[in-house]
């Protein structure tokens, strides 16, 4: 099993992995109703792969980071008929507005540690999620709004199939810059002030600026999943933005592996396909969700990908 | 005079719900450092299983035991079946305790259903005025319950050798097993009774409040905010944080913005968090090397 193993280990090796599953797929499901679940995971898994970086590689929780998948979606429903500014640029405008957001809030809720950091973010959440509820007459209120269409050089995108490829090319740029910023000083400095904050100080690293950075970063990527799935849907709706949705990136985090990218698609995967496998369950579909998620965590406890990583490695979960 | 009175009314009332589920959080959190994400779903089987109770015949006072016996059972199962196979990380049974969460809703609409349920009020639903502002006997039921919840609570903690060593146990858990306290008994206990002050909040705030399958996590959101303004850990800091955010839900509401007031108040808990950043409560930041 070495070989397996060191491949898994080497950037390249999970880019090329990804690209295949992510090829591969099409040719696998049956009909354009799972090509189109399959680009939710996508997007998701994109929220969940900057999440990540944030979680598994810096420590930090946030309960919050639906907020700026929020302000990402909104911001593609809102700038072109609001500000005149067209869908593609949209999304720009989006994900630099959730990078200014996070690097204003951030710098003092970063302050706060462990628990009180969570419920910091959580708050910062539940207000975006209030705010686009509440402010009905711009944003439609909670019953949602339309979002126009995505054209590019007067190319309509829309279709299961196009999404599928350009939700998936999202992914794979997200998960390569998320690879390459874990093997950058970036990403060292990240692991030491993830082990200990004293420590890293110590050895010189500036970790405010460092938690704030990643902190940024992880926001961009939860804004432009944001904008990908509000254009793909053309309608959103301010769930996006809420707190259980925030509870659901950070679930896909965990279930999937800290840490790990390919954990974090996975988990991604599994939470998004889970409701719609079991909706045959009619009534009992909560309550099974529910059992799953607790049953994963405890047998797999660090996480799908790790945990079975180092089963085949013959080490146990 | 009588409209401030009115709002400071109405906050306690919400006020002392929070802070029960506040207590609740911090029980567990001392003793185990697990953020149970499940704690507003005690509050839902409380309110949730008197109903149904009573509208099969039974008593409202049989109702209500019965009920809160109910929520500790499951507490306890949660504790031995889903946390305690899988304590050490803290991540990992937040996520276990929002899939028992999910679960236990789940379940819920399965075995109740999906309305909204009330129950008649204990004593009638005739308001008694206090200086020109009223207020309703139900909401003194539920001061009334929280505060002798609070005493007993507190009465245990000082006064037995079973919770002494709870406080033991929450101080040093390693110290504690060596004195020969049984921690994961200790923290089943924890369980136990955080299921039965959820469920004693849910039974005695449902005929204000109403109760549904998935009143759970809006309950433990402002819970679990309470217990962090009043800083994570501390028996009184939940009791005060969980007041403190009801008064300010109703006050904001009231002279700032009824549609914004879950907005005011966590700009207050962020304002208190910058200054403050263990909350009112807990105690200086130090950091081990």
């Amino acid at each position: 099993m070495r070989p397996v193993s060191r491949l898994l280990g080497s950037r390249l090796a999970t880019l090329l992995l990804i690209a295949v599953v992510i090829v591969v797929i099409p040719f696998l499901v049956p009909s354009t109703f799972h090509l189109r679940v399959a680009a939710l995971v996508w997007i998701s898994a994109l929220a969940a792969v900057g999440l990540n970086l944030l979680m598994g590689n810096a420590g930090q929780v946030s309960l919050g980071h639906a907020g700026f998948f929020g302000i990402g979606a909104y911001a593609v429903a809102l700038g072109p008929p609001q500000l005149g500014i067209p869908p593609l640029a949209s999304v720009l405008f989006g994900a630099i507005g959730a990078g200014v957001i996070a690097y204003v809030v951030g710098r003092p809720l970063l302050r706060l540690r462990g628990h009180y950091l969570a419920i910091g973010t959580l708050g910062f959440g539940v207000l975006v999620a209030l705010v686009l509820t509440s402010e009905s007459a711009i944003t439609g209120g909670p019953d949602g709004m339309a979002v126009q269409r995505l054209t590019v050089f007067g190319h309509r995108i829309s279709g299961a199939q196009t999404w599928y490829w350009v939700t998936g090319a999202a992914l794979l740029v997200g998960a390569a810059v998320a690879l390459n910023l874990d093997a950058s000083p970036t990403g060292r400095a990240l692991r030491a002030l993830h082990d200990s904050e004293v420590a890293a100080m110590v050895a010189g690293i500036d970790v405010a600026r460092f938690k704030l950075r990643v902190f940024v970063i992880s926001a961009v990527y939860a804004a432009v999943a944001g904008s990908l799935l509000a254009l793909m849907n053309a309608f959103i709706t301010p769930d996006a933005a809420g707190f259980l949705h925030s509870i659901e990136l950070v679930t896909m985090v965990v279930v999937g592996g800290l840490g790990s990218v390919t954990g974090a698609i996975a988990g991604a995967a599994l939470l998004v396909t889970l409701p719609q496998t079991l909706t045959f369950l009619q009534e009992y579909e909560q309550a099974m969700l529910g059992l799953l998620i607790m049953l994963f965590m405890i047998f797999l406890r660090r996480g799908i990908v790790p945990s079975l990583v180092s089963l085949a490695r013959g080490r146990g979960a | 005079m009588a409209e401030f009175l009115q709002f400071a009314f109405s906050g306690l009332t919400v006020g002392a719900v929070y802070a029960l589920v506040a207590l609740g959080f911090t029980l567990i959190y001392n003793a185990s450092e697990v953020v149970n994400f499940a704690q507003g779903e005690f509050v839902m089987i409380g309110g949730m299983a008197t109903v149904f109770l009573v509208a099969l015949g039974v008593p409202l006072p049989l109702a209500a035991i019965l009920a809160v016996m109910t929520a500790i059972i499951v507490g306890l199962l949660l504790h031995r079946l889903a946390i305690e196979p899988a304590m050490g990380s803290s991540l990992v049974t937040l996520i276990i305790t929002i899939g028992a969460s999910i679960f236990l809703r789940g379940v819920a609409q399965i075995v109740f259903d999906k309305q909204f349920h009330s129950l008649p009020a204990f004593s009638g639903n005739t308001p008694i005025s206090v200086l020109g502002a009223t207020i309703l006997p139900q909401s003194l039921w539920v001061l009334g319950g929280a505060a002798v919840i609070v005493l007993a609570l507190w009465l245990f903690l000082d006064r037995t050798l079973t919770g002494k060593a709870l406080l033991a146990t929450a101080a040093n858990r390693l110290a504690a097993r060596l004195v020969g306290i049984d921690t994961v008994k200790i923290l089943a206990l924890a369980f136990g009774v955080s299921a039965a002050i959820g469920a004693i909040a849910g039974v005695l705030a449902t005929p204000i409040t109403l109760t549904r399958y998935d009143i759970g996590t809006l309950v433990a959101l402002k819970g679990f905010a309470a217990a962090m303004l009043g800083g994570m850990g501390s028996p009184v800091g939940a009791v005060v944080g969980g007041l403190l955010l009801g008064l300010i839900e109703a006050f904001g509401a009231g002279y700032l913005s009824s549609t914004y007031k879950d907005g005011i108040a966590f700009i207050a808990i962020l304002v208190v968090l910058f200054v403050m950043p263990r909350g009112l409560f807990g105690g200086r930041s130090v950091e081990r090397v």
